[in-house]
């Protein structure tokens, strides 16, 4: 059910990249789908009353380390996932908001209706 | 030797960061070095050709770790790579003359070259969505490298269409994560093969499709490519038609398809898959062929006919698919998969070819508008002639090397019982024929404008990788004809796409 | 640039110095709790980000000029890839290993020290460096560009 309004919010971000006219609104399109898409993710590794996969003291000297990890704490791997993710759609965000504000520079107008040199 | 197989992303990866440090000082020093390291990865490279490994990274064992593998598909897209990316910085050297920051084209052209290594070689799904977004993000910043409005314009639309095309892909990872619970392929191949396709899997698949074909320019979604292509420097033009489409669309989609999930039916529409991805594929062919027919600009109708190629490959890749599914005689699976794959490799060397002596030509003449040019054969001998052996090899003149590969796809399509594909195919390369017909016409031949009568050929190592390109496509005609090349370098790729499952039980045995 | 208020100035320029410790923190006890290279990178380079908005972009400058950024940024990559590549040395099969733990340290059995799990800590480190550069970088050439607006452009042309 979760998974579906996950789905819901990326539909949304791609509604906003596909209908907006404003050059700076299709890449805040472009960033919702991807916080929608790092949910997903995220909600993929939740279990019921777990905790964090972290191993301190307690944990170590308490004995039993192996079992307590596997059956309480959450999956580790998609935040592993999550994290390379949100590096790359950082470096894209850079590289895009760079080339959005080039194209102001050259024609004046963010509105994408208007930028249109490069035609059949 | 045996070159253990990171090196192929990690000696890219240094150059990529230590020429910047030369500065604009060392600019030649930084370009010696670079076209040293390229002209080293191809020799890495073939020396792979018919060997298959398994690296498992920090040692740790496979479904815990990140695993690289070598078979004779990754190996043979790694030559094209390599020698692609090779040709393209030995014509850089000259023709990035004219921009201004070369240091930070080198860093860019090698985080490319290794992110396209990168894709090749893996083997786990998650590695390869990384490695696929190190290529596409140097390639978005080396189209906008010249900083001139309709280079930035390009730069944002191709920006655009293929940072979602990447959220489509992450989101079928995370999707098949969720399903068998495996990022590794071997093992997500054994999982679907153990507890069948499920609904959430055959989204996980339509998304893939979407993703990589997005990225491989497939009609529905080829918008970014006409606009794209043409405005990058020529030699970035060369990388992206010639090997950056076919690694990230092409292989990706192929790897996945066959290996991963296996060619199956969608057994609730009676629908194969493969046909979702011929009816692709025949789309391209046509719209690309028809669209090229009135442009006037040389790089733009070079790159609606990447367009119709592109459909050429995945046309031979799903027709093997087909053949298989349908369980008809696995020798002409085999045929049609050789075919489609000997046409990814011709098409590298020859569109590039083609790219680079448009970038000849726009600095010899300063214009890429066909209407202005004519007879340009006399002054600029090597591109002229270089072009006209590029134009007639992707027309399918015998007896360059377009004409093996194009006459495979047909021969397997006539066996399978296919006639109206091969009709198309044929068809096709009429309009491709055409197509350049018109442009070596309008370029080579007529009339010389009076503007033109003092433009001489360029000096230096363009004309170098001009003629070794050239060369290629006169003599790949022989990776077909002669047996034990065909044995040793075409015959695994296409093996080791139709063995299909096999691919996990090999890697998993060869991990031990 | 003339920078903000007196008040913003005064707090800032003691506040920063607290965030590079923080985030020096975060790099270095990456191994042990949440956080690593990449987090305490972006909190390095916010530090700065703060001192180019609270007084001008070239008091920022001052403290690290962009040629110092752009050599970190690559130095930053090239150790990383250097330590990577150091595993060879170990087998041909050991790239990306962690040899300084199975290797050098296998007698000590540190757990949940700070220095522990071998190479790990180091890699966090360089690329630490390595974003505190490159996202100081981005966010000063961002603010560099100035709209040439046609009404400028009509006047550099009757120049």
């Amino acid at each position: 059910m979760i998974y579906a309004l996950c789905f819901l919010l990326f539909m949304i971000g791609l509604y906003c990249t596909v209908v907006k006219k404003n050059m700076v609104k299709i890449v805040l399109g472009i960033l919702v789908m991807e916080y929608a898409v790092n949910l997903f993710l995220i909600l993929l590794g939740f279990r019921t009353k777990g905790v964090a996969p972290i191993i301190d003291r307690h944990a170590l000297e308490g004995g039993q380390l192996t079992e307590l990890f596997v059956n309480t704490s959450v999956d580790p791997l998609p935040q592993a996932l999550v994290l390379t993710a949100i590096v790359i759609s950082l470096g894209s965000l850079a590289l895009i908001i760079s080339v959005c504000i080039r194209i102001y520079n050259k024609y004046g107008t963010f509105d994408i209706t208007q930028i249109r040199r490069l035609k059949g | 030797m045996n070159i253990p197989l990171p090196l192929f992303v990690a000696v890219p990866l240094f150059a990529a960061f230590v020429l910047p440090i030369f500065g604009k000082k060392g600019k030649s020093a930084a370009t010696f070095l670079a076209n040293v390291v390229t002209l080293g990865l191809v020799a890495m490279a073939v020396s792979t050709l018919g060997r298959t490994a398994v690296y498992q990274i920090g040692r740790w064992p496979i479904p815990f770790g990140i695993n690289l593998v070598l078979d004779g598909l990754s190996s043979l897209v790694l030559v094209a790579v390599t020698v692609v990316s090779a040709a393209a910085m030995l014509f850089s050297v000259r023709y990035m003359e004219q921009y201004t920051a070369k240091s930070k084209f080198l860093c860019l052209f090698m985080l490319m070259v290794a992110g396209m290594n990168g894709v090749v070689l893996s083997g786990d799904m998650f590695n390869l969505f990384v490695f696929i977004e190190i290529a596409s993000l140097s390639s978005y910043a080396l189209v906008a490298f010249g900083c001139e409005a309709e280079e930035l314009e390009a730069s944002f639309k191709y920006m655009v269409l293929g940072q979602i095309a990447s959220l489509f892909i992450l989101f079928a990872v995370a999707i098949t994560y969720a399903q068998t619970g495996y990022l590794n392929m071997a093992y997500i191949s054994q999982s679907v093969a153990a507890s069948g396709m499920s609904k959430g899997l055959y989204f996980a698949v339509a998304l893939f499709i979407v993703g990589f074909g997005l990225k491989a320019a497939l009609v529905p979604f080829h918008a970014w490519l006409p606009d794209a292509h043409p405005s990058a420097p020529a030699p970035i033009s060369a990388m992206l038609s010639g090997v950056l489409i076919k690694t990230l669309g092409v292989y990706a989609l192929a790897r996945v398809l066959f290996n991963v999930f296996g060619i199956f039916t969608l057994s609730d529409l009676h629908i194969e898959i493969s046909w979702i991805i011929i009816g692709l594929a025949i789309l391209s062919m046509i719209t690309g062929a028809f669209l090229a027919f009135g442009q006037t600009d040389i790089k733009r109708l070079m790159a609606y006919s990447s367009v119709s190629q592109v459909g050429y490959i995945v046309l031979g890749l799903g027709l093997g698919g087909l053949i298989i599914s349908k369980g008809l005689n696995p020798a002409w699976a085999l045929l049609a998969l050789l075919g489609g794959l000997f046409h990814l490799v011709n098409h590298s060397v020859y569109k590039s070819l083609l790219f680079l002596s448009s970038g000849s030509i726009q600095m010899s003449t300063g214009t890429r508008d066909m209407t202005q040019m004519g007879g340009l054969a006399n002054k600029l001998p090597v591109t002229g002639t270089t072009a006209t052996i590029a134009s007639a090899a992707i027309a399918g003149v015998p007896p360059f090397s377009g004409f093996w590969s194009k006459l495979i796809i047909v021969i397997a399509a006539v066996q399978a019982h296919y006639y109206w594909i091969g009709a198309v195919v044929v068809f096709v390369s009429l309009c491709t024929l055409i197509m350049y017909l018109k442009l070596q016409k309008n370029v080579f031949l007529g009339e010389l404008p009076e503007n033109l009568k003092d433009i001489t050929e360029q000096k230096g190592t363009m004309k170098i990788s001009l003629i070794v390109l050239a060369v290629l496509c006169v003599v790949m005609g022989l990776l077909l004809l002669v047996p034990a090349l065909k044995e040793g370098v075409l015959e695994p790729a296409a093996q080791s796409l139709a063995s299909g499952a096999e691919y996990a039980v090999n890697v998993i045995q060869m991990a031990r | 640039m003339k920078g903000m208020t007196v008040i913003v100035k005064t707090i800032s320029s003691w506040v920063k110095i607290l965030i590079f410790i923080f985030g020096i923190y975060i790099i270095l006890f990456g191994h042990l709790s949440p956080g690593g290279g990449f987090p305490g990178g972006v909190i390095l380079a916010s530090s700065f980000i703060l001192l180019m908005l609270a007084f001008s972009r070239q008091e920022a400058e001052k403290y690290f000029p962009l040629s110092v950024a752009s050599k970190f940024d690559c130095i930053g990559a090239l150790l990383f890839i250097l330590l990577a590549l150091m595993g060879l040395g170990f087998g041909i099969n050991a790239f990306f290993w962690n040899f300084l733990q199975q290797e050098y340290l296998a007698a000590h059995e540190t757990v949940l020290k700070l220095i522990s799990a071998g190479s790990i800590p180091l890699y966090n480190i360089f690329i630490g460096l390595k974003v505190c550069a490159s996202l100081f970088l981005v966010i000063v050439v961002l603010s560099m560009t100035r709209p040439e607006l046609p009404s400028e452009q009509e006047q550099h042309l009757e120049e």
